[in-house]
């Protein structure tokens, strides 16, 4: 499985990643190797396995809706790297 | 003996009946921390004027004769456990500077049940690898030889236990990340069944996967730190109600009858030689103390690096979408908001951290998840029932942790693949959610080797009594590292 240049631009794009041209030959010598040990899988005959999505089947795990103590906003804002009246403060999305 | 040296059942013991104070044991470990850290680095952060106050705090307690598990024993804790009012920062730049404004659950059981804490530890960044190589703050050394890796990702937790910087310490296992370590630094180190600890307040990796849990010096205080933690939460909605006894008393039974499976596929071609004999050994042991071996066989178990390797990175490119400079953590600036998030993340992540995000993100996209994700679930499932069927057979499961012991830094980091596959004998338990406990059982070349016990969901009470008898049996933990040469090395490295 050879991912292509592209495609791992393409990758970074989705996952937010401003990769250097270094990072981007690197990691697609690299991811290509892993995807291809993965193949192994393809040996396996799994058509009529149903995918397992927790180990221990748990059914939705419900609680009353009751009022509860939270955080107070002031600890809620204190690791924001930008904080104004009582706001997180990002650059313009419009 | 000195004081840092007893274990932590030993320590709580002597605090209790008032033979030394929590204050005298704390300034003692702070003096043994300062000796040796230059040289190992197991901590990111270490809390020395909370952890005294604290000690002062629990003196005071002790005096009206409160009755506490862990009274007044300085603990370790991994440094991506969150910690009100200290800085937490899973050994990334992203998170170089966040002070959490809660603890999580696990370390508030800690603390209520008298634990300190005596500092945080360090850990491949965002507990991703399996040498501590990958911190941001740089390397752990391993206390029996300073030019191998601790193991990871709980690297810090391991060296600090080893070298008597910390009675005990918490890690967390989404792989092998607490028994992968403890194999490599001759210590105990207990994965838990998966929601047998609560996870609120563990900083993400991998949610189906990760699991809390305790390194020890000594089987014993890995049963008394399970009585701690353990339990239901309902801050973790995967928490398992189930019911929680003693994990201390039932220790002492003797092994009479107990059928341990053996299963082929953990002995493999390129496996150490040492390695393969101590197993062999202490399989011999075993049998000596009563139990019955029994060849198994888990077919699937040379998937689980494929499986885990799909799976995990997914969890983790969506568990790490919220480091986006926005609420907290890291930001750096960009001239709109997509291109502030992707300067944030690039600057903040290392590279091991972008590889799985990339991996994940790729894995999950249109057009390849059925490919990979949905296939290894598929074979998750697979996995599950190979060891559902073994457990109607035997107790429990006998297998190395480890197939060498502690490589040297840098000898993987080339080729991540290599790295991936220092996992390969302790993945598919965290696969299965099945509980599973690493303990010395000798050296190679000087370097400790790992004896794995793999017990059935939620009966972490038969390994630990296997466990428990195996090492009064042998004393395999008797042994240290040279805590002279430490100290040496610390002195040249100041």
């Amino acid at each position: 499985m050879d991912l292509s240049y592209a495609e791992v631009r393409y990758i970074a794009k989705l996952a937010r990643l401003e990769l250097s041209e270094k990072e981007v030959e690197s990691y697609t010598a690299q991811l290509s190797t892993v995807l291809e040990y993965m193949q192994q899988l393809d040996e396996l005959n799994l058509k009529d396995v149903e995918p397992l999505t927790h180990v221990f089947q748990m059914q939705n795990v419900f609680r009353e809706d009751k009022v509860a103590m939270s955080l107070p906003q002031k600890q809620i804002l204190q690791n924001g790297p930008e904080v104004q009246s009582g706001h997180f403060k990002v650059p313009q999305i419009l | 003996m000195n004081l840092e040296q007893l274990s932590l059942t030993e320590i709580s013991k002597k605090i209790s009946n008032h033979e030394v104070s929590s204050v005298e044991v704390t300034e003692n470990l702070i003096r043994h921390i300062e000796k040796t850290e230059p040289a190992l680095h197991s901590f990111i952060t270490v809390t020395a004027d909370l952890a005294l106050d604290a000690a002062r705090k629990f003196d005071e307690m002790n005096i009206k004769g409160e009755s506490f598990l862990l009274g007044g024993v300085p603990i370790a804790i991994k440094d991506l456990l969150c910690t009100k009012n200290i800085k937490t920062t899973c050994a990334s730049r992203m998170l170089e500077n966040f002070v959490p404004p809660y603890t999580a659950t696990a370390v508030e059981k800690i603390e209520q049940a008298g634990g300190i804490i005596i500092g945080k530890t360090n850990m491949d960044e965002f507990a991703m690898g399996s040498s501590t190589e990958t911190s941001y703050f740089g390397k752990t050394r391993n206390p029996w030889d300073l030019d191998c890796v601790p193991g990871g990702s709980s690297g810090g937790s391991a060296s600090s236990v080893a070298a008597h910087q910390a009675y005990a310490a918490l890690g967390s296992d989404t792989g092998g990340s607490i028994r992968q370590p403890a194999a490599f630094c001759g210590i105990v180190g207990l994965k838990p069944t998966y929601g047998m600890v609560s996870r609120f307040g563990l900083i993400a990796f991998a949610s189906s996967l990760d699991q809390v849990g305790p390194m020890t010096k000594t089987v014993e205080d890995a049963a008394l730190l399970m009585n701690v933690l353990s339990g239901y939460d309902s801050k973790d909605s995967t928490s398992a109600q189930v019911p929680i006894s003693d994990f201390v008393m039932p220790l002492k039974k003797n092994l009479k009858g107990m059928k341990i499976g053996v299963p082929k596929e953990f002995f493999i071609d390129g496996m150490d030689l040492e390695v393969k004999a101590s197993i062999e050994k202490a399989i011999t042991q075993l049998e000596q103390l009563g139990c019955t071996m029994i060849p198994v066989s888990l077919p699937h178990t040379k998937y689980s690096l494929s499986v885990y390797y799909i799976i995990a990175p997914a969890e983790a490119s969506s568990n790490l979408g919220r480091y986006d400079g926005v609420r907290y953590g890291l930001r750096t600036p960009g001239d709109n908001l997509n291109q502030m998030y992707e300067k944030t993340r690039s600057s903040g992540f290392g590279a091991e951290v972008k590889r799985r995000i990339m991996l994940g993100t790729y894995t999950l996209s249109s057009g390849y998840y059925d490919a990979y994700y949905l296939k290894a679930m598929k074979v998750r499932r697979l996995i599950k029932s190979e060891f559902d069927q073994v457990f109607q057979k035997v107790d429990c499961l006998v297998t190395p942790t480890t197939p060498t012991p502690a490589f040297r830094f840098g000898e993987k980091t080339q080729n991540p693949l290599s790295m991936y596959l220092a996992d390969i004998f302790t993945i598919s338990i965290n696969i299965a959610g099945v509980p599973a406990i690493s303990i010395p059982c000798g050296f190679s070349k000087n370097k400790p080797i790992g004896l794995q016990l793999i017990g059935k969901p939620f009966e972490e009470s038969t390994i630990l009594q296997v466990a428990y008898q195996y090492e009064q049996s042998t004393l395999s933990n008797q042994l240290k590292p040279n805590l002279k040469k430490i100290e040496e090395f610390s002195k040249n490295e100041l």
